[in-house]
């Protein structure tokens, strides 16, 4: 008799103590009710931090859902006209100094974008989180002020980018503020901190991105957003091949 | 005594020919393999340092680290600067910079879409309105199609990828590499002209531009990866180039500045201190060699001649001479034999390895389709070196045949003697 009790009683207190936590995929399909939108239009600028120098790059995308990008740069002149199209999981760049239109796979795929932070890779990553990770609420803790989900990803899909990430959302505006990715040696590579959240088209959205790989020296690569709209009517020729030249 | 000998040698040539002969082969080919291999080893050491090393190199702390990476973005900045200043403060050098780089060469087909692509390493070097590096590098010998690039935007490729990309004279190619700031860089070129460098390590996949083009390209506007360095005056000494380094170094490194220019002698340069090294002791090799050959084959003709003269010393002994004056005049022989041997090996030996020196040996249409990297006409080297150093196979051999070949005397008893003249 006492040990059915008891039993019962460790059943409850277990039950109680994990309905503290939300599922993790809960709160991955928050942030994606936050933050997707049908299509997107941004005009964005790129602070890059190399060894020597910072550059800045002004580049307009233009996406449709994940599975379709075209981005334009549209400053400074060197790398005015450089273009760049996404369609499912192929990629191409386009050099106007070359008129060259060439398809980046391979190992290309982990060079930088632009010599910023960021690589080929990481843009392509376009499937789901929850397709790739399986996804555990670890905790909370505060990240500039705001109480944040800490919500740990471990791989289980052979082709994802990293072998864990780790993202903190904050728990009213589903919006991620910060997001690491480790290696399977669970070695940091790389860190995304989100800041200047504000509320776009009723959506909270982050203007200011950095992105840093971790196993390089500098501050890494800023990303403020200028100009967002959502779902507005892009035409089908951006997603065009011809349309790069 | 010299005199003495000296007569008997002359006059009994059975105890002299053979020995003289014997080392007069060794001494001549001992000469001869000095001047040849010092010859060999300072070409190659010299195509080397013209092609990729220099004979001190100067790059940025950074870079030097990490120089099997090619590492663009430790460029040296302000490159017209830094090259007034060495030609200011170094005059009795000159003083050439470069850019190496890789990346992927791509063939567009008639739509502009890859038609063929192969990985290349790359190098940028002054071209147009210079022959100087095409001199320096002996490219008119590797040169198999085409011409050099006469102006801009034309590049040459190695052969073996040439035909491995199913390209044309004049067919029009991208380059895509990193920039100095590390991102993708793209650009044009036409095909001029085909070489072959003998080593498939570079033919797999090289390409030759000016360097003009290839900072364009790169957007490395008014830099350099390298700047090599070359004694104006002579071949490359390690010595020499390492004091150079020291000085330059104590001026302009500092370990806390990556972009700190630094400076490094070929010897410093991966590889090459073991090549170095052995060609500067090959010589010491060889007389070790040919000391221990030769002195096997004279103490076995000691023992012969030993054999013949046995009578001989024991007449000597019998009369009164002592086994130490009798070991003391064989050494002499010896001492005799190996002086006139020197000379006779030493002279013959000059004598082909002037030739040698003089005239060379093209090996161009031998080496055509090889995998080795020569250099093109092969020369011997006489230096003073050359001149003595066959004294120390030559006498050193004799010497110790002799002392061995004549211990034998020392074991002959004098109680036996008169038996043995009974006898």
């Amino acid at each position: 008799m006492r040990t059915i009790i008891f039993f019962l009683v460790s059943v409850l207190s277990l039950t109680s103590f994990s309905q503290n936590y939300p599922s993790g995929k809960s709160i991955l399909d928050k942030v994606d009710n936050n933050m997707s939108a049908k299509t997107r239009i941004i005009t964005a600028k790129m602070e890059i931090a190399d060894l020597r120098a910072t550059r800045t790059m002004v580049s307009k995308s233009y996406s449709i859902g994940d599975k379709k990008g075209y981005t334009e740069y549209l400053a400074p002149a060197r790398e005015k006209g450089t273009k760049m199209l996404k369609l499912e999981n192929q990629l191409w760049i386009y050099s106007p100094s070359t008129d060259r239109t060439i398809q980046i796979s391979g190992h290309m795929l982990r060079q930088s974008v632009m010599g910023s932070d960021m690589s080929y890779e990481d843009m392509m990553n376009d499937k789901p989180l929850l397709e790739q990770y399986k996804a555990d609420v670890t905790g909370t803790e505060t990240v500039d002020g705001r109480t944040c989900w800490v919500v740990t990803l471990t791989a289980i899909a052979a082709d994802a980018n990293y072998f864990t990430r780790k993202m903190w959302v904050d728990t009213e505006r589903n919006v991620p503020l910060k997001a690491d990715m480790f290696a399977k040696s669970g070695k940091l590579l790389k860190r995304i901190t989100f800041t200047n959240v504000q509320k776009v088209e009723g959506r909270w959205f982050p203007m200011v991105m950095v992105y840093k790989d971790m196993l390089k020296e500098g501050p890494g690569t800023k990303m403020t957003i200028q100009e967002i709209k959502l779902d507005t009517t892009i035409p089908a020729s951006y997603f065009n091949l011809g349309n790069l030249k | 005594m010299i005199k003495f000998l000296f007569k008997g040698l002359l006059r009994d040539k059975t105890r002299s020919l053979l020995p003289i002969i014997v080392v007069s082969l060794g001494v001549m080919m001992t000469v001869f393999l000095q001047a040849y291999m010092g010859g060999i080893f300072a070409d190659s050491i010299e195509t080397t340092a013209n092609f990729s090393s220099g004979h001190v190199k100067v790059m940025t702390e950074a870079y030097k680290e990490n120089q099997s990476q090619i590492p663009n973005d430790y460029a040296i900045m302000g490159i017209n600067d830094v090259m007034k200043k060495l030609k200011t403060t170094y005059p009795a050098m000159t003083w050439i910079d470069r850019i190496q780089f890789g990346g992927l060469l791509d063939a567009p087909d008639s739509k502009g879409m890859t038609r063929s692509q192969g990985t290349v390493m790359g190098m940028g070097i002054h071209l147009l309105g210079n022959q100087d590096e095409i001199t320096r590098m002996d490219l008119k010998s590797k040169l198999l199609m085409g011409h050099f690039p006469q102006k801009k935007g034309e590049v040459m490729i190695t052969d073996e990828l040439f035909k491995k990309m199913n390209l044309k004279l004049g067919d029009h190619v991208t380059l895509i590499s990193n920039s100095m700031y590390g991102d993708m860089a793209m650009y044009n070129f036409v095909v001029s002209g085909t070489i072959h460098f003998g080593t498939s390590a570079l033919d797999k996949g090289m390409i030759i531009a000016d360097i003009e083009d290839v900072r364009v390209a790169l957007n490395m506007e008014n830099a350099a990866g390298e700047v090599l360095g070359f004694f104006n005056d002579s071949p490359y000494i390690d010595s020499k180039a390492k004091k150079l380094s020291t000085e330059f170094n104590a001026g302009n490194t500092k370990k806390s500045d990556q972009f700190s220019l630094a400076m490094l002698p070929m010897s410093g340069i991966g590889g090459m201190d073991f090549m170095i090294a052995y060609s500067e002791n090959a010589q010491y090799i060889i007389i070790f060699i040919f000391v221990f050959a030769m002195s096997i084959v004279l103490w076995n003709a000691g023992l012969v001649g030993g054999l013949r003269r046995y009578g001989e010393f024991g007449l000597r002994m019998a009369i009164g001479e002592s086994k130490h004056e009798i070991y003391r005049s064989l050494i002499g022989e010896s001492l005799l034999v190996g002086l006139m041997g020197s000379i006779i090996g030493i002279s013959i030996g000059l004598t082909f390895a002037a030739i040698l020196q003089k005239h060379g040996l093209d090996i161009r249409d031998m080496m055509r389709n090889s995998n080795m990297m020569m250099p093109s006409i092969i020369r011997a080297q006489i230096t003073t070196t050359t001149y003595f150093i066959g004294f120390i196979p030559g006498v050193l051999s004799t010497l110790i045949g002799s002392m061995l070949a004549g211990i034998g005397v020392y074991k002959r008893q004098t109680a036996n003697l008169f038996k043995e003249l009974e006898g």
